[in-house]
């Protein structure tokens, strides 16, 4: 069940999406979607409110079913996988990451072994190295003893992907994992979850912040009004273009002098100057 | 799968330890005390005795105490006390554990057995039993009843919140609600029609009021089997459960089938339940305010939490029993009104600490 991430592995189609509808009840968010993920790439997922990222997240983890169209994972249809089977090759990082409950973050992290253990067994040495490593990895490991309701945002989103790479799977999905955390926390985790791509996972990151969206991301795909309209590197998909008809604001874009990643300046929403 | 640290291993087993010595001197309390003066002594002999026993031949059967001409104190401890205080025990073991599991599975303190209607409808099944005399001439008749309300009701409720494939967590509670406030209505309605017979409607009275008076063997052998089955089946879910504490689409991401779990530990909780209520009435607070004492002493795993709130609501109903057949014996008060007396206001003192804690931090 080990995961050998190297280099032979980059590149290898780990998500298609043929022909994908979907939606709530009448309402469709996402219409005629097709498109392949390959292995060792951070793929930012952009788009306006309502734009279907979320929803895309829900229908690749099989928690919510397509109207049409088919997903495969890892080449198998994703409503074929068991679940455990499905979580030992994909996992989420949810956007809500209030828990409630005083577990320790070493339970938390823990977790993501749930499906390597059999029922009624105990984790063996393996299972319990994997949870260290990626306690290492995400620096909690000095608050493993800590209830997990007494850290902060920044420190319990680490522990999450603590969790997800203790899991071992070779697709991650983060959906808007810096929404709440302060600028050094977003940098912390957005180069935590580069790193897990530079090891050869597929992760696939619905983002808001278009500018560390395009420091951070191999390739984006931006969805808007129900379908994909751009998808490439991020200097061309962040056009001034796409942003204005998409996003519904006039901005500048800019090349970084060092570094990847581009300047975006928003000037002023679109609705504003046309009234 | 949660490696508890050596604190919290060393820690569990010193609580562990002390809920089993509390139970087993309850449990000796409760055989002693009662209207015949029965000894230490009595109850040493009968244990001895059955012992050698059953090292010789197997099974001891009340046969072989009145043929070997044993005094009446033996007697009266197997053939009334011990069959007593092992349907206690159950019953408060079978409550606690379904109100822990409920708890967890709907993410909510304040999840009981009773939130689903399950155990409303155990009850009209057995007032049922008892309106229509079936009970009067069979022994089994009234728990079979109970138990047939108690699961008829669940898939009732599950039927109707269950909307192409998906079962919502508030939908399921909602008509839970219903369909336990309309077999409530149902069972009082009989009770109305049965005042006319006082005897019937007395009897129906203290059946809801829960008690442990009269029950025999038999009502050990119902309960026993689906109390194991019941704990075997929850203790096969709880890293599920833990992670269910954590939020269903967490739980998803790591592996949990939510909806296949979630209908297993209901049947699961609903036979517990339904058995509690067919050998011991209702018994009420035992399985809303134990998981809170035991959550309390170990934390929320539930892998400590479920066999510890099964000692635990053990201890609890044999030591509500005790008291009132100690302190209370002329009043004749039935134990369902002594578990709720003390467990409300303890649950209020629960909620009151809460609130100074949230108002602290």
């Amino acid at each position: 069940m080990r995961n050998t991430l190297s280099t032979d592995v980059r590149g290898r189609r780990m998500i298609t999406l043929r022909r994908l509808r979907a939606g709530y009840g009448a309402a469709t968010i996402l219409e005629d979607l097709s498109l392949g993920l390959g292995a060792g790439a951070m793929v930012g997922l952009i788009g306006p409110n309502g734009a279907g990222k979320t929803t895309l997240l829900k229908l690749l983890m099989g928690l919510m079913r397509p109207v049409s169209g088919e997903i495969r994972v890892l080449g198998r249809p994703v409503g074929t996988y068991r679940r455990s089977a499905l979580a030992r090759r994909m996992t989420l990082v949810p956007q809500d990451t209030q828990i409630g409950f005083a577990f320790d973050v070493e339970d938390i992290v823990a977790m993501g072994r749930h499906p390597h253990v059999g029922r009624f067994r105990a984790p063996g040495a393996h299972d319990l190295d994997m949870v260290q490593r990626a306690m290492a990895e995400t620096g909690v490991r000095h608050l493993a003893r800590r209830p997990i309701d007494t850290l902060s945002g920044g420190e319990r989103q680490r522990a999450i992907i603590a969790r997800a790479i203790a899991q071992e799977t070779r697709i991650l999905l983060l959906d808007e994992v810096t929404a709440n955390l302060d600028l050094c926390h977003q940098l912390e985790v957005l180069r935590l979850a580069h790193k897990q791509a530079r090891d050869g996972r597929l992760v696939l990151a619905a983002m808001h912040d278009l500018g560390m969206a395009s420091r951070f991301c191999d390739r984006l795909l931006l969805l808007a009004d129900g379908g994909l309209r751009a998808d490439g590197p991020p200097e061309a998909v962040l056009t001034e273009r796409n942003l204005r008809h998409y996003f519904h604001v006039e901005a500048r874009i800019a090349p970084m002098r060092h570094g990847p990643g581009l300047h975006i300046v928003p000037l002023a929403s679109c609705s504003a100057a046309a009234s | 799968m949660h490696r508890l640290h050596e604190l919290a291993r060393r820690r569990l087993a010193l609580v562990v330890v002390f809920a089993a010595a509390l139970l087993m001197a309850a449990a000796s309390a409760a055989l002693l005390v009662g209207p015949a003066a029965i000894g230490p002594g009595d109850l040493w002999a009968m244990v001895a005795r059955r012992a050698a026993w059953l090292l010789e031949r197997g099974t001891p059967g009340s046969a072989h105490a009145e043929a070997a001409g044993l005094g009446w104190q033996e007697t009266i401890l197997w053939q009334v006390r011990l069959p007593r205080v092992l349907t206690g025990a159950a019953v408060g073991a079978a409550l606690a554990v379904s109100g822990a599991v409920l708890q967890g599975l709907f993410r909510n303190p304040l999840a009981s057995p009773s939130v689903l209607g399950v155990s409303s409808g155990a009850s009209l099944g057995a007032v049922l039993a008892i309106f229509f005399g079936l009970s009067a001439s069979l022994v089994w008749a009234l728990p079979l009843f109970a138990f047939a309300g108690a699961i008829l009701t669940l898939l009732l409720v599950y039927t109707i919140a269950t909307h192409q494939g998906r079962t919502p967590i508030a939908t399921l509670l909602l008509a839970g609600i219903a369909v336990g406030a309309f077999n409530a209505a149902m069972s009082s309605f009989i009770l109305a029609l049965a005042l006319e017979r006082w005897e019937v409607a007395k009897t129906i009275i203290f059946w809801t009021m829960g008690g442990l008076d009269g029950r025999t063997w038999d009502h050990v052998l119902l309960i026993a089997p689906v109390l194991l089955a019941g704990m075997a089946v929850v203790l096969g879910y709880t890293r599920e459960l833990d992670a269910l504490l954590v939020g269903e689409v967490s739980a998803a991401a790591v592996g949990v089938d939510v909806a296949r779990t979630r209908m297993i530990l209901l049947l699961g909780t609903a036979l517990l339940t339904g058995a509690a209520v067919a050998v011991a009435g209702g018994i009420g607070f035992v399985g809303l305010v134990v998981p809170h004492i035991v959550r309390l002493l170990v934390g929320p795993h539930h892998r400590a939490l479920l066999p510890l709130a099964a000692l635990v609501g053990a201890l609890a109903v044999i030591a509500a029993d005790l008291l009132l057949r100690g302190l209370l014996a002329e009043h004749n008060i039935p134990l369902g009104v002594a578990t709720a007396a003390m467990g409300a206001p303890f649950f209020l003192f629960l909620l009151v600490r809460q609130q100074e804690r949230f108002a602290r931090a």
